[in-house]
């Protein structure tokens, strides 16, 4: 009997192969968009994602823009439960036009690699770093897209730091997997601070924030409580918080954006399923006359539900299915084409899970009015129209 | 003979509610969602263009993109402020006003969440340079002291920014004593106070910006040459107007690219809809188009009829997406502009290019929809049509 009505679902499917195919098509569009800005939204927490719990970041209370002295260094060295500390600067500056835009930051080169060891860079090109003031790291993907090989001049104008530099690349760093971000380059922090020294001596031996390692990562409270209370009354407060925590803050600011693309990824599934519930409404009341004869030849209305129900959800499944199996390369390709936006765009695990998750809602809503109206249908009524 | 009766056509769409409702329902709601983006777009830049003067001068830091990044030291500022160029006010006075600009991190009201907001330390004749600045509320701070006064947008979305409370800023503490209104321009998103006082407290010993008001619109390029062109002088100068454009450059081109993929994706889901809507509707009209064309209606004009029908349909859709997408003018959008790295917020605004473009947008949705059934049902031959009576 169900294999009866399964065989009856399929054949029902291809009744109308052009208006099947094109809700197939809608579908596929729209499960796979919003796989794409499900996977946008993760991107942007991509940063939060791959810190560590185990890393606080110091910044001068005030907010980013603003310095602190170089000499906390030592004064942060010595609070118990603190393995190392390392500090950085935001370079910025422009790379030949805005557009190139890949993150640029002044390090101190031994202890901030130590402290990332997610940044894989052979020891050689690490060496070669370190005895060069004016050299540069830059990572795998930044290297690739703008052709950067080993030993080339890389020009950037400053507009923080004002004046024209130029770095030698000394390394290419890999991720250690991948959720690492491959698109950051690394300056010396020494070459930078040289320069103040001349250009601004009132801005020299200031960094933009410290980077503290710690012996056990459950104490990341009490050492930020610590570190803050340490300058509570010296001339640059300090916020301490997890490298996590830190990293949000920046999701927050841009808050407003990440709203409005979920509500949109959710939209498109709304719309999609006027589209899926006009088909099925169309395709009902179409064969109100078949459903009077099933019912007049014995099948009950759990039948023409099941008929019903079965030949919307086959269609939103197999889309859904299509949609997921499209979204893979449509993401890589993505990835690539906007890598300095989203330096790690990934499909994450509960994304095919969500996404086949709305197909199935698509169907079973579509299927909901038509369902009803056959099952309430009298058997008289269903013939009535058939002349 | 002329066309097909626009009573059949509108008829026929009201004879089959749910359907003209589903398809148009889905149709709304793409054009919703492209009016609101356009809508977002346009309140961006309404926000940006009122925000700079045509003759009002920015000067900042050459290579410096925002006055965040700038530093005009004292020195260097006295030589700006003293071109014959800048305008004289009534009182006699020179119309310049040395600015510094800093960014603090405040928590927001509400969600407690941390953003970063724009302080602006200006003179009294900084404020007279920004004549859509007005006082809604309490007073304007007093120079020389530690008041403070909130752009709108700030009073509301942050904590201890409304009239009467206080902020700690730099370790010091400022009472909000008035909140003004910058008629929907960017400095709603800021917060003033005295140059002097801010400048201590922050620890800068220098200037972010220079800004002063031509006394003749064209002596612009003029005065450009002369301040680029001084040896002395390491700095930048532009019109305020074009300033402000250049400070959302990326979000403006980032609202683009996400409205045109959106709609783009968006469309094909409608079109789809549009599209099985009006195949059904020839398919269950073949006998009333044989008819139609056994009493001598055209083939082109069985062709208008369908695409006049999905077009109306679109149209229907096109009108309600319109109107939601009106209530959004009640919404604010508060972010952080990633080029100055400051807190914005802009309103959407609707006006006649996005009622246009929207309008069109959805007609297109209708076209393309209904093309491909118009033409099947031009095809019917007429006997086969009425055969299937």
């Amino acid at each position: 009997m169900w294999s009866f009505l399964l065989r009856l679902v399929l054949r029902n499917c291809l009744r109308h192969p052009l208006r099947t195919s094109l809700t197939v098509l809608g579908i596929v569009v729209a499960i796979t968009a919003f796989g794409l800005l499900r996977t946008t939204i993760d991107a942007w927490y991509a940063g939060a994602e791959a810190s560590s719990a185990s890393r606080l970041v110091v910044r001068n209370k005030n907010s980013l823009t603003f310095s602190l002295p170089l000499y906390y260094r030592a004064r942060i060295e010595q609070l118990e439960g603190v393995k190392s500390v390392s500090y950085a600067d935001w370079f910025g500056g422009i790379y030949i036009a805005p557009k190139n835009f890949f993150p640029r930051f002044a390090v101190e080169p031994r202890s901030y690699f130590e402290l990332y060891p997610e940044f894989v860079l052979p020891p050689e090109q690490m060496k070669a770093f370190v005895l060069d003031r004016r050299g540069a790291i830059v990572g795998r993907k930044t290297a690739e897209k703008y052709g950067f090989k080993i030993g080339d001049q890389i020009p950037i104008i400053g507009d923080i730091f004002p004046g024209n530099w130029s770095f030698v690349l000394r390394g290419i760093y890999h991720g250690a997997d991948s959720k690492t971000d491959e698109s950051q380059f690394f300056l010396q922090w020494d070459n930078l601070n040289e320069t103040m020294k001349k250009l601004a001596p009132d801005h020299a031996n200031e960094v933009g924030i410290f980077l503290i390692a710690l012996e056990r990562p459950e104490d990341a409270p009490l050492i930020a409580q610590r570190v803050d209370k340490l300058f509570a009354s010296s001339r640059a407060q300090t916020l301490t918080e997890t490298e996590k925590a830190f990293q949000l803050s920046f999701v927050a600011m841009t808050e407003a954006i990440l709203t409005v693309i979920q509500i949109v990824s959710f939209l498109i599934i709304v719309i999609i399923m006027a589209v899926m519930a006009n088909t099925m409404a169309m395709t009902a009341r179409e064969r109100r006359g078949e459903y009077a004869t099933l019912k007049a030849i014995g099948f009950n209305d759990s039948h023409v539900v099941a008929l019903i129900a079965g030949e919307s959800l086959l269609i939103s499944l197999s889309a859904g299915a299509v949609g997921i199996w499209l979204l893979y390369p449509l993401a890589e390709w993505v990835g690539h084409r906007f890598g300095s936006i989203f330096p790690i765009f990934l499909v994450a695990p509960r994304t095919p899970l969500l996404a086949a998750a709305m197909a199935l809602l698509i169907g079973v809503v579509a299927a909901i009015a038509p369902a009803w109206r056959a099952s309430t249908l009298k058997v008289a009524e269903g013939f009535r129209g058939i002349g | 003979m002329t066309g097909v009766p626009l009573s059949y056509i509108f008829r026929n769409l009201w004879v089959r509610k749910l359907t003209t409702l589903l398809t148009a329902g889905g149709m709304a709601l793409v054009v919703f969602v492209f009016a609101a983006v356009l809508m977002l777009a346009a309140g961006l830049e309404k926000t940006l263009v009122q925000t700079g003067s045509y003759d009002n001068v920015v000067v900042i830091r050459r290579s410096a993109q925002t006055e965040i990044q700038s530093g005009i030291d004292r020195q260097q500022a006295a030589l700006i402020a003293a071109r014959p160029e800048i305008a004289v006010d009534s009182d006699g006075g020179s119309a310049v006003s040395k600015e510094v600009v800093v960014l603090v991190v405040m928590p927001k009201r509400g969600t407690n969440k941390p953003s970063n907001v724009t302080i602006r330390g200006l003179s009294p004749r900084g404020i007279s340079l920004r004549p859509q600045v007005h006082i809604s509320a309490g007073r304007m701070f007093r120079p020389g002291s530690a008041e403070v006064v909130a752009g709108s947008r700030i009073a509301r979305g942050f904590q201890g920014a409304r009239i009467g409370e206080t902020l700690t800023l730099a370790g010091k503490t400022w009472t909000v004593v008035g909140t003004f209104d910058a008629e929907g321009s960017g400095f709603a998103s800021e917060l003033w106070g005295d140059v002097d006082q801010m400048m201590q407290a922050f620890r800068r010993s220098g200037y972010s910006s220079v800004i002063f008001k031509l006394g003749s619109s064209a002596d612009f390029d003029k005065v450009r040459g002369a301040l680029e062109d001084d040896q002395r002088l390491t700095i930048e100068a532009q019109r305020e107007t074009l300033f402000y454009a250049k400070q959302s450059e990326m979000m403006s081109s980032f609202l683009s690219v996400l409205g045109s993929i959106l709609s783009t994706i968006f469309s094909i889901g409608a079109i789809i809809g549009a599209m099985i809507t009006m195949y059904a509707a020839v398919a269950s009209r073949t006998a009333e188009i044989g008819t139609l064309r056994a009493l001598g209606f055209k083939r082109t004009n069985i062709l208008a009829a369908f695409l006049i029908e999905s077009l109306l349909l679109s149209l229907v859709g096109g009108v309600i997406g319109l109107g939601l997408a009106s209530f959004l003018q009640f919404y604010t959008v508060s972010t952080m502009n990633w080029q100055t790295f400051a807190e914005l917020a802009f309103t959407f605004s609707m006006n006649s290019r996005v009622v246009i473009e929207a309008l069109l947008f959805s007609l297109f949705m209708g076209l393309a929809g209904g093309f491909l059934p118009a033409i099947r049902a031009a095809r019917l031959d007429i006997v086969e049509a009425l055969r299937s009576v």
